[in-house]
Formats: structure tokens, sequence, C-alpha cells
């Protein structure tokens, strides 16, 4: 089983209903940090470091001796990685997105690939947990890569539960293909609301099946589970806003180690998905 | 021209409620609304669109499937697994481009040998000239698995100054992106002063040291407000502290106030509410001192 | 010898646009003709990214020796350099105005990009 955890803004409890599913999951899980440009779960669960691995991509490499300085590649490649002057090509390696076109249209075979650092993958365990969180280099725009590769990591057989980055952009969408089910994480809130429509039209695009959880219920006002009703989404978990967990939260600190009288809801919320 | 730019590293600390409630006691402002990804400052304003125009970033690969031999070249070169195949007869099939995986570099447009694929430009969103009770309004979406929130972001801002320039206001209020990718390059760049909102909680912490090294690089004069800070004294006192080490000025504290979110109910900003934070934010407007 | 302008207009009076890759157009100034051309930079408007090195390959295929511009950011100043086109920054607000000041020898050429890789 493979789930994704998402939400259309930041800020929703996303990270934390990730962590606290896992934690309460019970059996061996992997937790996947595919919010690649700011990946925290690790703050809140410490654990044993296992491995780290570099993640690269190709990206083009020109012979000098072999370029005739006839510009087909720098025509070709839409992101502007290649240019061509002075009768030589050159390489911009953080523009290239790795589609291999340029060493295709090359007419003179000057063009190889090598590879190129994009990021880190760190994988630690705490419990029966796995943790595998992706982290893009600071000034690398190619998180869909770097997501696509930590993905490629999931061992089949262990339920896998991915953290999702927030909004409903190009990371987002690579995070949530191939996945069994998405929870959309979402406040009573009118941002919240309006936030979570976005959302769902994306999981809806890609056709996936999902439900909603609502953090902080009691805050706001009952417009969420409105929309929920009218568009036959299922409300899977409401989480109520309660001080402590927000205090809690503020420490880095699990709400199911700390209030185990929610630990409940979160094993309910895997009975839920089991179902499915 | 002024710019004041409202962002988070983290989100969903209040970023936008604040950005609304300076935009509300400055004079005469322009309003855009940079978080394209997940615009809400409309619903605080409710803007009246004046006009609307489209937004276009790169391409996309369209097979036209009636040309189309099946011969699978362009699922050959493609590295991003956007090809997919529908067998059309007994024995018989044809390839599609996945439009959410496809990443437009054009490889199997060169290569059809058939001729098959097109190449349109990607529709990826849309941006507004608005106009609200304080003043006018920029603002943007962008589409599912649409990339490139980075130049939409310039465009709002350009079109912001431009908007400010036509109808002689002097202050421009952003409330940017969350985060430290483009987006928020995008928006931060040549600004007057950048405002983070954070939260006294460890992510929050995490995210503004990495914030603070984004707007610190391009020479951003910065300030920092601390929302909900009773939550944790502690964490508050510790991430001012360190703020100020690295260079930045303390704008104020904003408490735990559930009027913020009555605020948002009812399509207010939060000082435009007798909310106890109003008096809050109040008093970061005038510690900024951006039109003074 | 060839000199470029960004410009926002399509004569001498016109402003100095500040960017380069995302600059509105170019005016391209003939010493030995004594006259200015006009070239559109649409394409890179709209560019998914990199308009400054597309900018940079369209000033080098007109053959121009020298820009001036109001900024110009790390990739665009790789492939002016290699190019042998020489930048030079400014803040003057006309074309005409920034090419008094060039004649006059008042600006410097720059030995490095003086912006960040961004939009501005």
């Amino acid at each position: 089983m493979r789930l994704v955890v998402a939400s259309g803004k930041g800020g929703t409890g996303k990270t934390t209903v990730a962590v606290n599913l896992a934690k309460s999951w019970g059996s061996p899980v992997q937790l996947l940090d595919c919010d690649v440009e700011a990946p925290n779960t690790r703050l809140f669960l410490g654990g044993t470091m296992l491995e780290s691995q570099v993640v690269t991509i190709s990206v083009p490499e020109v012979n000098e001796a072999l370029c005739n300085g006839c510009g087909e590649c720098s025509r070709f490649c839409e992101y502007s990685a290649m240019a061509c002057v002075a009768g030589k090509a050159m390489v911009f390696v953080s523009m290239c997105h790795s589609c291999g076109g340029c060493s295709l249209v090359c007419p003179t075979g000057a063009i190889s690939e090598v590879e190129s650092r994009i990021g880190t993958i760190v994988t630690s365990s705490f419990g029966k947990t796995t943790l595998l969180e992706g982290i893009l280099d600071v000034g690398s725009t190619m998180a869909p890569q770097l997501i696509r590769r930590l993905k490629s990591l999931v061992k089949s057989g262990v339920p896998a539960i991915l953290d999702s980055p927030p909004g409903t952009s190009c990371p987002v969408v690579t995070t949530m293909k191939g996945a069994d089910f998405v929870i959309l994480v979402t406040e009573p809130t009118p941002f919240g609301l309006h936030d979570l429509t976005l959302a769902v039209a994306t999981t809806r695009e890609l056709g996936l099946p999902f439900g909603v959880v609502v953090n902080r219920l009691g805050i706001g006002d009952d417009r969420v589970h409105s929309y929920c009703a009218t568009e036959h989404i299922q409300v899977l978990l409401e989480i109520p806003d309660d001080r402590r967990i927000a205090e809690a939260y503020s420490r880095g600190e699990l709400m199911v180690d700390v209030l185990p009288e929610y630990a409940g809801l979160f094993a309910g919320l895997r009975r839920e998905l089991e179902k499915r | 021209m002024r710019e004041l730019v409202v962002i988070s590293g983290k989100g969903g600390t209040g970023k936008t409620s604040v950005a609304a409630s300076l935009a509300v006691l400055s004079d005469r402002p322009v309003i855009a609304d940079c978080d394209v990804d997940a615009a809400d400052l409309h619903l605080v304003f409710q803007p009246v669109v004046r006009e609307r125009s489209e937004f276009y970033s790169g391409h996309r690969a369209v097979i036209r499937r009636n040309i189309c031999t099946g011969c699978g070249a362009c699922r050959n070169v493609c590295r991003f697994d956007a090809v997919g195949m529908v067998d059309t007869a007994p024995g018989d099939s044809v390839y599609f481009i996945d439009s959410t995986a496809c990443e437009g570099c054009g490889a199997c447009v060169r290569f059809c040998p058939a001729g098959a694929i097109d190449f349109p430009e990607r529709h990826c969103g849309q941006w507004m000239v608005s106009d609200t009770r304080v003043g006018p309004m920029v603002h943007g979406r962008l589409g599912t698995a649409a990339e490139n929130s980075g130049r939409l972001v310039s465009l709002i801002r350009s079109e912001a100054r431009r908007v400010a320039n036509a109808d002689d206001r002097r202050s421009i209020i952003i409330d940017g992106p969350p985060g430290i990718g483009c987006p928020v390059i995008a928006s931060v760049t040549g600004a007057t002063m950048v405002l983070v909102v954070t939260e006294p909680t460890l992510s929050g912490e995490h995210d503004l040291k990495r914030v603070m090294e984004l707007t610190a690089h391009f020479q951003i004069p910065t300030w920092v407000a601390m929302n909900k800070w009773d939550i944790n004294p502690e964490i508050t006192l510790r991430v001012e502290r360190e703020a100020a080490a690295s260079g930045a000025k303390l704008a104020g504290r904003i408490r735990y106030d559930p009027g913020v979110t009555e605020a948002q109910m009812n399509g207010r900003a939060v000082v435009e509410t007798d909310a106890p934070s109003a008096y809050d934010m109040a008093k970061i407007w005038d510690n900024l001192g951006f039109q003074a | 010898m060839k000199i470029a302008f960004t410009t926002t207009g399509d004569s001498p009076d016109s402003p100095l646009d500040p960017r380069f890759g995302r600059a509105t157009g170019f005016l391209v100034y003939d010493t030995d003709k004594d006259a200015f051309e006009a070239f559109s930079n649409n394409q890179n408007l709209n560019a998914v990214q990199g308009a400054g090195i597309q900018a940079a390959q369209n000033l080098a295929s007109l053959g121009v020796e020298a820009l001036v511009t109001g900024h110009c950011g790390p990739k665009a100043f790789t492939v002016l350099s290699r190019a042998g086109i020489k930048v030079y920054n400014t803040g003057l607000a006309t074309v005409s105005g920034a090419l008094n000041a060039f004649r006059n020898g008042e600006l410097t050429a720059a030995e490095s990009a003086d912006s960040e890789s961004h939009w501005v």
C-alpha cells in the first residue's frame, strides 16, 4: 500500500499526520519525506541514521575536439541549458532537466553524458519505521527528479507513507503519481477550504482515490464538512483543536507520544485505510 | 516605489493574515498576491476583476492520434515516463502523452518519424488586476501540475508596479510564497524590505534560518514577527535572539488568537475587527516604519 | 563596432531597460554607419528559463561587441564573455544618455555579473 499525505496549503498539519500515522502503524512502515525543498520530518523523529546517498542526474558534457559549433543542441534545448557561441557549445548544468535530447541531436557525436549532483537521500530508522528523506541541494530546482529517485527506493511489501510538498505544482504531482490512496489534510477555515478545493482538483485530475483529514477541528466553521458532504468526499479523521497539541508540536514532540488519548485516532485511521 | 514582502519560510504561519492587515493599515497601497500556488488573499479582499490574462510557460507535447503509426520512437526517447499506449484495435495501438508527466523537453517531437507530435505552448495559469476596498490588487493562479511559479510571481510584481505608477501609488504590499525556492527569490529580489512571519516551533525555527540566509544573500532589510508567540515563550525568545544575532530586526509578537480565524470567516482583515491580535499587528506595522 | 542597449522602446530617446535577459528589446548602434537598429526580445520574455543565455547568444549572432544595460546575471555574463562581448552596467535613464556616456569613456567594462540569476 502506498499512501500520500498532501495538502493544498502549507502548515495544515500534513507532516504531523504523516509522522503520527507512521508512528502508530504498529507494524513496519516506510515514511518518505518528499518535501525535498524543506524536509523536516526528522525534526520529530530523531532515530539512527543508516545511510546517506548522493543523488545525481545525467547532464551533457561537450567534447570540444568534436564540436563544430553548429548550434543544434542549443536550438533544441527548451531549458537554455546549452549555448553555442564562438564556435563551441557550452553547458549550464543547473538548468538541465536531463532529457538527453542534446546528445541525440548532435550531428558529430560531441555530446556525452556525465553525472551531476542534485541532492541527497538519507535513510534512518526509528522503531518499526524506516525514514527516507530527500534533501534537495540549495540552488537546485530539480525537485521532481529527486522525488522520483526517492520513490524508486520504496521496498515492495512494506506499506509506504509519502509526506508530499504543499501546493499543487509539479513536485506534488510527481509525489502523488502511483499512489493507492491520497490523504488531504486541511483546516476548517476559509483558507483551508479554498486550498482543499485546489488539492481535490489535482487529485481528481490524476484519477486517484482520496479522503480528507480535518485538523484543528473547533476553529472556524463547518464549511469544509459541507463541502465534503456535497462532493461525496469521506472525512477520514478529525483532530480537535487542542492547545496541548500545538505546544507539543512546538517542542518537536509527537501527539501520539505525549497525548496518548490521540493514539486511538491514528489507529482508527489505519483501520479505515486498510479497508481499501 | 517601495515594496514590502511578507514571507514565512514554513507554510501556515499566518503570513496572509498579517499581509492583509498591513495592506489595510497602509496608505494607498497596491496589493500583490504572489503566493500563486495557494493564493488566499482574495478571500479577505473579495477583489472585483478588472483585467484577466492567461499565463503560458514552456511547451507540452501532444500526439495526433490519427497520424501516430504506433512505432514507439517517442516512448524510447522520453525520460519522464510521459508516453503511454492505447489499443485502438486488436493488435493495433497508438501512443499518447500524459500531460501531467511531460516536462516539455521536445525530444519526442523531434524524433517522431511521422511528424505526429504537436508542441503547443503550455497554459500554466492566469493573472488578474482587480479592485478591492483597500486599493488595486494584482493576483494570479497557477494551474494544476504547472511549473515555473517564479516567472508568474515576477509577472505579478511587475504588473503591480505598473498599476502603482499609473495610479500614483507609492507602496506595494506583497503576500509572498512559502519556502525558499525560486518563487520566493522572485518575490524578494530588489524589494525594499521583507517581513518574515514565523512561529515558535522547531520547524518554524528551522525554516526561518533557511529563509534568512536567502534574504541576507540578497541583502534585503529583514524583519521578523513571531506569530502565536505564547504557544512557546521559551522558543520565541530563543528564535528572536537568533534572528537578531543574524542581522534581522524584530517587528513584534502576535498572540495566539482565535480572532484571526474569526476574521477570516467574515472575509475581513484582522485589523478590521476587534480581535485582540489586531493590536499586535498594528504595532508591527508601526515598528516597520514602512511608510514613515 | 556594434553596441547593444537594452530598452523598453525603439528609439534613442527610449528608456534603458535595466533588465538584460527579459528586456523588452535591443537597440543596436553601429558606429561605422552611425545608425540604430531595433531588435525585439519577444521570444525571451516568455522563455521558461535562461532568458539571459538566449539573449546573449542572439547578441553574439548579431556581431555585437559591447552591451550597455542595467544588470546582467552570471550565466548571461559567461556567454557574453565567451562571445567576446564586453558588458557595461549603468543606471542611466535613456539609450542616448547611455550612448553618450559610453562614447565619453564614462562607463567601465564589468569584470563579473552584477546580479543574481533570477527574475529581477
